[in-house]
Parts: structure tokens; C-alpha cells; sequence
């Protein structure tokens, strides 16, 4: 019966990943600090991914999803609260009580996306896995984790500079899109945006930040999440070892005495 | 319970003879309590428990998820990110109950299987075993329902390919699919209905739990062996018994705290890889994503479904798929019937082992093939033929397997009794107890 | 030794339901608190009013904590009537501020004008606009006294939000409130 619980879980690996048609793109592994079970948000790589948000990505997507109050939250970008509010003031958002725009307070949201075929980016970090298969066995997942925040960072860094025309869009070639021609133009270009600690800006910098700020409007909760999984696993085992020993000692007489 | 002849509940104290007379709530507690239980039931037993568990998670955690959750189309997405990112503590309502519902569905799966294997189906548990498919079914009906809910790209379009399915009956099957969409399309009124039905399932799934338990309280449960308790006398019942508490309420609680183990570690650091990232897209009927697949726990039966591409005289391929799907659960329901063998347990039963082992693997097969494109090609042929090959063996297993095996086996000698075959495992140590 | 064998027996029992007790009781607490107000409310527990387009003489209404509050710039006239008022005339002679102290000696503060508003000038009034009798939303500019009247059932309000005739037991009450700014009012 051990063999039908291995078979199980090999199974369930089996069954949850798509099929290998992606097998054209390539989705780079970049290490981000809070992978892992022990992993952390960069506190500071989360505000330079905010910022090139803020000066890139903001012009056509929204991050709807995401209270400007969060911006302050520990575990993320963790900003004062002056801060915060001078941000959120940055934006405008419609008012249903005034039925008129006003500046946005943190209790607000950041806007929906400006340009219609921009999706938003709340949740992209978890609405797209980077890696699959091998073979739909479901073993990269588990092995890598679902990618999400390597597939936008690959999207980023895969541009190889050609484009093409068809029915009157231009698509530009992407090595990490499916397909392999993205509607997108190149968002960014190296220096787009300058740090005020100098931290290096080229591209691939750029894109690991901004992925890592996504990967945490997409999963504000990630830290506590990890901390409950800890805390409940270690208090599991203790109680495990506990009634295996209280088990161990109850059937010690019927075991014996047969 | 009747069956096994025990001790039973005698109130002593003032008190307790009250309440006796009124409601015997306290003997009907104690007899379940005490049940006389085999005393050699191995690892594959404890599944019971984990489903109880499990039940009980999820309508806790989802009794507390609606006091979120809005079931209309244009709140519904919103509501669940407002679950995850304000409510307290509401990111781990949502993934426990999540992948509450994957943990429900490996607990049943290995549970019905050590049915499959023990022989725990035959005479005269038949009834136990039918209840258990009507709550399989019950639960299946109410993942479905329930993956709806947050209503994201997944959520919307397998909504749509499986109330599709109801359009393929000859005849009545546009009405009855208008009829459950209540229009024609997935839309808002799909959404509250599932709502609905989502809340009650869970209940009704209760009540049958309560009757499955009733009925194997009344037979007794099997046992690895197959061969029953004896139940001339107490005295010797109680050589092939021992109490269920606290043997195997301690054993099964020591089983459930690993398993938790494991879930916890899942819910805590990959919860979303059971899931599909589509699903973190908000619906959109004008956007058909690129693989429509369902929860993993429904993947044979996909398969199964996808397997059947050709015409039978009138019966469209899509109607003979569902007649299929549906069909591979029913058979599984017949075998008490169409399992002739004189011996119960697949331990002394050396051929069916193998036959059973090839269905194993094979539903993991078919769970395999239900992810992948019906075109690509394994080893020379399509994904759609291996699927068609895996249903065939299943209905093969249950009509013609089950039974040729039972008048044809040549099977091993099982034991006397049960107390026979737990000696033979724990030989009584001679001299003193230390 | 079965002695010790029961002690030790006894310990793991009670060491494996404490244990146990422990986690159940760290899983039930978490479906307590999901009840409590998710951070979405509490964000708005304390929020921040641009007051500079107020003119004195108006009074802007915003909704703070799902109740309307009142925020009355006061003029000369209405100041001076509200100064006027001897305590023994009010119904109600306690402050109702949330933001007063009592005068040394004293338990509460009492209702005199500078009790009831924010700033020393006693230009700024902000108050709840609900009516302590029944809980209707007040009118302005309104009834015997030059403040509020209540439509519902007939209460009075002065120019500093005092009951003064009808049902209503208390006067308004004045929530937290402080400017952060010259232009700016924080609520709680």
C-alpha cells in the first residue's frame, strides 16, 4: 500500500502541469531572495521594482488589486507613511460619492490598466507559471516553484530586437513568450530608470526587480504564509512524535500479550 | 450496532439515566466509541479519518470564507483577492480550503482503492460501499461547484465545457442544459445557483457519511485478512477485536497528524501548485484559454471523457463520452456483484493482485493523459488512443476481469481467523512482559 | 516498576492532549479573528478631510466609520451666541468631547463653548451628525437655537451643537479629531 501512496503523489505531480507544448520558449531560473521555504522579500529591491513600476509599467498597466496603505506594509516595500500617502496622492482616482476624481489616499487602489490590451499586473506573478513538465510529470514545480515571477522576468529580458507586422499590430520577438511574438514593445532599455542608492540598472536588474515587486502584489501575504507553514509543521512533528510514542505504548500489550 | 456482540452502555449516575431515557445520545456515542474493531487493520485504514477531517475543514473554512465571498460575477474575482489580501488571516482560509479540497480527494482515492484491494465492497458491505460511491459522486459534484466560485478564466470555462455536457444528451439536452445555466451561457445566474449548491452539497454529504458509518458499524469492518470477525460470543469477538477507542482513535489520529504534516507544508510554502494559474485571471467568455483542464482530482475521468472520438449509429462521440465518464464511476458501483470470488481479500488472491496493481497504475495513466493534448503522440500512438486503451481496461476490470478472476483464480489459503493471522504477525513472546 | 510504568504512561497521555489542546487551540483562535474588521475597514478608521475650500458660515458632511460627521466653520455671530449660554440652561451641561479634558478637580468636562471645538478661536465645529435620541441625521441651519433640528422628532441643537429643547438626551458628541495641518482635519 506504501506503493499506492508513492504511485499517489507522483501522480498528483503528473496530473498538474500543462502539456510540453511551451517546449519553444525559454523561461530563464533567476534566483529571487524569497524562494524557498526560508526565502525573504529584498525589502529594497521591492521599492526599485516599485519605482520602475511607477515610471515604466504604470503608463498602460494597472496593479487594481493593491491599496496604496499595503506599500507601507512590513514584509513589503515597507515605506513610511508620509511617504505613502505623498505617493497615492500622485494618482487620481473616481470618486462615487463626489462623482468626480480626486487625488487618491492610501486607503485607495492603484488604477485599472490605462490602455485596454495591457493586463493588469496584481496577480501576473501567479496567473502564469514559468516552468512545466517535464513531460506534464509536474517535477520543475515542485522542484523550482511555479515561476511566475521568472516567466515576467524572462519576458523582459527575452526581447532579440526583431519585429513583424501582421494585420496592422506590430509584434516584437520574445524568446520567453509563447508563440515567440509579443504584442508588447520593449518596456525597458538600460538606465531607464535611475536608483537614488545607485543600485546597477541595466536591463536584467531592472526586470529582477520589477518581477520581484509583482511577485509581491501578487502574494502580499507570502512571508506570514511561510512563518504559519513553519510554525504549523514544527508543532505537527512535536505532537506527531508524541502520539507515535502514546500509539507505540498502547498497543505495546495487545501486540505482546498475543 | 448490531453484528459484533459487546459491551454495551449502562447509565449510572442519576444523570446519566435522565438523559437515557429521553435521548440515548450517550449510548449511541459510546457504542460508536467502543465498536469492537479488528485488531489487525494495517496503514491503509486510516483513511476514514482523514476524511472526516477533511470534511470538517472544509465546512468550517468554508463557512468561513462566505461570510467573504460576494456570488456575483462582477464582485466575485474581487472578493477573493479582498479574502486574501484583508481579511484576517483570510489568505489561509482560502489555500486550506483549496487544497482541503486535493487532500479530500487523495484521502478518497486511497480509500476506495483499499476497498478495491480488501474486498471491502463484497458481501455484506454493499451497502457501505454504494453510500460511499453516492458520496464520491456528492463530492465530485461539489469540487465542481465549488471551483466556480472565484470566478477566474478555469472557473468560467470549465463551467462551461461541463455544463456543455449535459447539451450532448439526445433530445432533452439543450432544454436541460438551458435549464441548469439558467440562460444560455455561463453567467450570473450559473454563479448564484452554484452558490447555492455549493453550500448544501457539504451537508447532504454529512447525512451520508452518518448512514456509511451506520452501515459498517452494522457489518463490522473488514479487515486485511477478508475473513470476519468471529461473533458467536463476546469472548470471542473480543479475540479478534480490540475496542476502536482508544486503539485506533489513537492510531488514526497519529496517521492524520502526519498527513497533516505534509498538508501543512504544501498549504504553507507551494499552495498554488496543485492549481491552475489560469485561474487567477478573471473570467472572460471572449477569451478561450489555450488548455481547458480541470482539477487534478477529475483528470481520469477527463480523460475518459476525451477518449471516445468516433459515432456510434446515432450516439454522437461527445454523448458516448459522457455516457462513459458517468458509466466508469457506475461500474465501479456494480462490484460488489461482478466480483465472484469466494475470497474477499486481494492478499491471498494472487492474479487479482496483478489485475488490480495494472488499474492502479492505469488511473494514474489516465490522470496523466486527462493534462496532456488528445494529439500528441507516446510512443507511436496518440494520447487519444492510450486514453481509449485505459478506459477500456477500466470497464474491462469491473465487467469481465472481476468476475472471469472469481470462478478462475486459483487463490492462497487465507487464514483461520483473524486472531490466527495477527499471532503469525506478532508471535507471543514466552516468559516475562517487559 | 508498573508504578513507574503508569507515572511515565500517564505523562505521555497528558503531554500528547496538551499538545494537542495547544494546536487546536491555535487553529480556533485565527477563525475568531477573521470576524474582526479586515484591514480594508481599518484603513478607514482614521481619515483625513481637506477642509480649506470651507468658508465660515458652512459646514462640509463626511462619512467617517459609515455615520455622517459634521464640520461647521462657525462665524462671529454664531460663535458669540454659543458663548453666551450659561451651563444651568443646557440639558445636557457634559462636553461630549472625545478630544477635552476635564478641569482639575473635576471628572468630566463640562459643556461650555470651548469644550465643544477644536480650536482655540472656537472656529471649527465637528461633531457626529447623528441625533442622540433616535439617531436621525440632523438638519442644519435649523431650529429655535440657530444650529441643528432634528425632523424625526423635534429635538434643538445650538450653534454648538448642544441639545437644547426636545427628546435628544445629549449633545452631539465631538469624535477625535485634530488638525494635522492648517487645512487639514484628521477623524479618529
Amino acid at each position: 500500500m506504501k506503493k499506492l501512496l508513492l504511485s499517489t503523489v507522483i501522480a498528483l505531480g503528473l496530473a498538474t502541469s500543462v502539456s510540453a507544448e511551451v517546449g519553444e520558449t525559454h523561461i530563464e531560473d533567476f534566483a529571487f531572495s524569497f524562494e524557498g521555504p526560508f526565502g525573504k522579500f529584498d525589502q529594497y529591491q521591492l521599492q526599485r521594482g516599485m519605482q520602475v513600476y511607477t515610471e515604466v509599467c504604470s503608463a498602460c498597466h494597472g496593479l487594481r488589486h493593491v491599496a496604496f496603505r499595503t506599500l507601507g506594509d512590513e514584509g513589503g516595500p515597507h515605506l513610511d507613511a508620509e511617504t505613502v500617502k505623498a505617493y497615492a496622492a500622485e494618482f487620481t482616482v473616481f470618486d462615487a460619492e463626489l462623482d468626480d476624481d480626486r487625488a487618491a489616499t492610501p486607503s485607495d487602489k492603484f488604477p485599472r490598466s490605462g490602455l485596454e490590451n495591457a493586463p493588469d499586473l496584481s496577480l501576473m506573478a501567479k496567473a502564469r507559471a514559468g516552468f512545466h513538465g517535464p513531460n506534464g510529470l509536474g517535477i520543475n514545480q515542485i522542484v523550482k516553484g511555479m515561476g511566475g515571477a521568472e516567466y515576467i522576468a524572462s519576458i523582459l529580458t527575452g526581447y532579440t530586437g526583431h519585429e513583424k507586422e501582421q494585420a496592422g499590430t506590430t509584434f516584437y520577438e520574445n524568446t520567453a513568450f509563447p508563440g515567440g511574438w509579443i504584442a508588447m514593445a520593449p518596456p525597458l532599455e538600460d538606465e531607464a530608470v535611475e536608483f537614488a542608492d545607485k543600485h546597477s540598472n541595466d536591463v536584467r536588474h531592472m526586470a529582477q526587480d520589477v518581477s520581484a515587486f509583482l511577485m509581491w502584489t501578487a502574494e502580499p501575504k507570502m512571508m506570514a504564509r511561510q512563518r504559519i507553514g513553519l510554525v504549523s509543521v514544527g508543532m505537527l512533528m512535536l505532537l506527531g512524535i508524541l502520539l507515535y510514542l502514546t500509539n507505540k505504548k498502547l498497543w505495546r500489550d495487545i501486540k505482546r500479550k498475543s | 450496532m448490531a453484528g459484533i456482540p459487546h459491551d454495551h452502555y449502562e447509565p449510572k449516575t442519576g444523570v446519566e439515566k435522565w438523559l437515557h431515557e429521553r435521548l440515548p445520545v450517550v449510548a449511541l456515542v459510546y457504542d460508536v466509541l467502543m465498536l469492537p474493531t479488528p485488531k489487525n487493520l494495517n496503514w491503509m485504514w486510516i483513511w476514514g479519518i482523514v476524511l472526516t477531517f477533511c470534511l470538517g475543514l472544509q465546512i468550517v473554512t468554508g463557512i468561513i470564507l462566505v461570510m467573504h465571498y460576494t456570488p456575483h460575477v462582477d464582485l466575485a474575482f474581487d472578493s477573493v483577492e479582498h479574502i486574501m489580501r484583508d481579511v484576517n488571516g483570510g489568505w489561509a482560509f482560502r489555500y486550506l480550503h483549496a487544497n482541503g479540497a486535493s487532500l479530500f480527494f487523495i484521502a478518497v482515492y486511497a480509500h476506495i482503492f483499499r476497498g478495491l484491494y480488501y474486498g471491502s465492497y463484497k458481501a455484506p458491505r454493499e451497502i457501505t460501499w454504494i453510500i460511499g460511491m453516492l458520496i464520491y459522486l456528492m463530492m465530485m459534484a461539489t469540487g465542481f461547484l465549488g471551483y466556480v466560485l472565484p470566478w477566474g478564466q478555469m472557473s468560467f470555462w470549465g463551467a462551461t465545457v461541463i455544463t456543455g455536457l449535459f447539451g450532448a444528451i439526445p433530445g432533452v439536452g439543450s432544454i436541460l442544459q438551458e435549464w441548469l445555466l439558467g440562460g444560455p451561457a455561463v453567467d450570473n445566474a450559473t454563479l448564484n445557483r452554484f452558490f447555492s449548491l455549493h453550500y448544501l452539497l457539504p451537508f447532504v454529504i454529512v447525512g451520508l457519511v452518518a448512514i456509511h458509518i451506520w452501515a459498517f458499524h452494522t457489518t463490522g469492518n473488514n479487515n486485511p485478512t477478508g475473513v470476519e470477525v468471529r461473533r458467536k460470543s463476546k469472548a470471542e469477538a473480543a479475540k479478534d477485536t480490540v475496542p476502536f477507542w482508544p486503539y485506533y482513535v489513537i492510531k488514526d489520529l497519529f496517521a492524520l497528524v502526519v498527513i497533516l504534516i505534509i498538508f501543512m507544508a504544501i498549504v504553507g510554502f507551494m499552495p498554488n501548485y496543485l492549481g491552475h494559474p489560469d485561474n487567477y485571471v478573471p473570467a472572460n467568455a471572449l477569451s478561450t484559454p489555450a488548455h481547458i483542464v480541470p482539477e487534478w482530482y477529475y483528470l481520469p475521468f477527463y480523460a475518459i471523457l476525451r477518449a471516445i472520438t468516433f459515432d456510434i449509429w446515432f450516439l454522437e462521440a461527445k454523448f458516448l463520452g459522457v455516457l462513459a465518464m458517468f458509466g466508469s464511476i457506475a461500474v465501479m458501483a456494480l462490484a460488489p456483484w461482478t466480483d465472484t470470488s469466494p475470497v474477499r481479500s486481494g492478499r491471498y488472491r494472487p492474479t487479482f493482485k496483478i489485475a488490480f496493481w495494472v488499474l492502479g497504475f492505469n488511473f494514474m495513466f489516465l490522470m496523466w493523459m486527462g493534462a496532456q493534448n488528445p494529439d500528441t503522440v507516446l510512443l507511436g500512438l496518440k494520447i487519444s488512443t492510450w486514453s481509449l486503451i485505459g478506459t477500456i481496461y477500466w470497464f474491462g476490470y469491473f465487467l469481465v476481469i472481476l468476475p472471469v478472476l472469481g470462478w478462475t483464480e486459483k487463490t492462497l489459503p487465507v487464514p483461520e481467523t483473524i486472531e490466527a493471522d495477527f499471532d503469525a504477525h506478532y508471535p507471543p513472546k514466552s516468559g516475562s512482559a517487559k | 516498576m508498573s508504578e513507574d510504568n503508569g507515572n511515565r504512561r500517564d505523562f505521555l497521555y497528558v503531554a500528547t492532549a496538551g499538545t494537542g489542546a495547544v494546536i487546536g487551540g491555535a487553529a480556533v483562535w485565527p477563525m475568531i479573528n477573521q470576524m474582526n474588521p479586515s484591514a480594508d475597514v481599518q484603513a478607514l478608521s482614521s481619515i483625513e478631510v481637506d477642509v480649506s475650500g470651507v468658508e465660515p458660515g458652512t459646514q462640509i458632511t463626511v462619512k467617517w466609520r459609515g455615520k455622517p460627521v459634521f464640520i461647521r466653520r462657525r462665524t462671529a455671530e454664531e460663535i458669540a451666541a454659543a458663548r453666551a449660554v450659561t451651563l444651568d440652561e443646557l440639558p445636557d451641561d457634559a462636553a461630549r468631547n472625545a478630544n477635552a479634558t476635564p478641569a482639575a478637580g473635576e471628572t468630566e468636562a463640562f459643556a461650555v463653548d470651548a469644550n465643544r471645538t477644536l480650536d482655540a478661536d472656537g472656529e471649527w465645529l465637528v461633531m457626529m451628525g447623528v441625533c442622540t435620541h433616535l439617531g436621525c441625521v440632523p438638519l442644519g441651519d435649523a431650529g429655535d437655537f440657530g444650529g441643528w433640528f432634528c425632523p424625526c422628532h423635534g429635538s434643538h441643537y445650538d450653534t454648538a451643537g448642544r441639545i437644547r429643547k426636545g427628546p435628544a438626551p445629549e449633545n452631539l458628541p465631538v469624535p477625535v479629531a485634530s488638525f494635522i495641518d492648517a487645512n487639514t482635519i484628521r477623524l479618529g
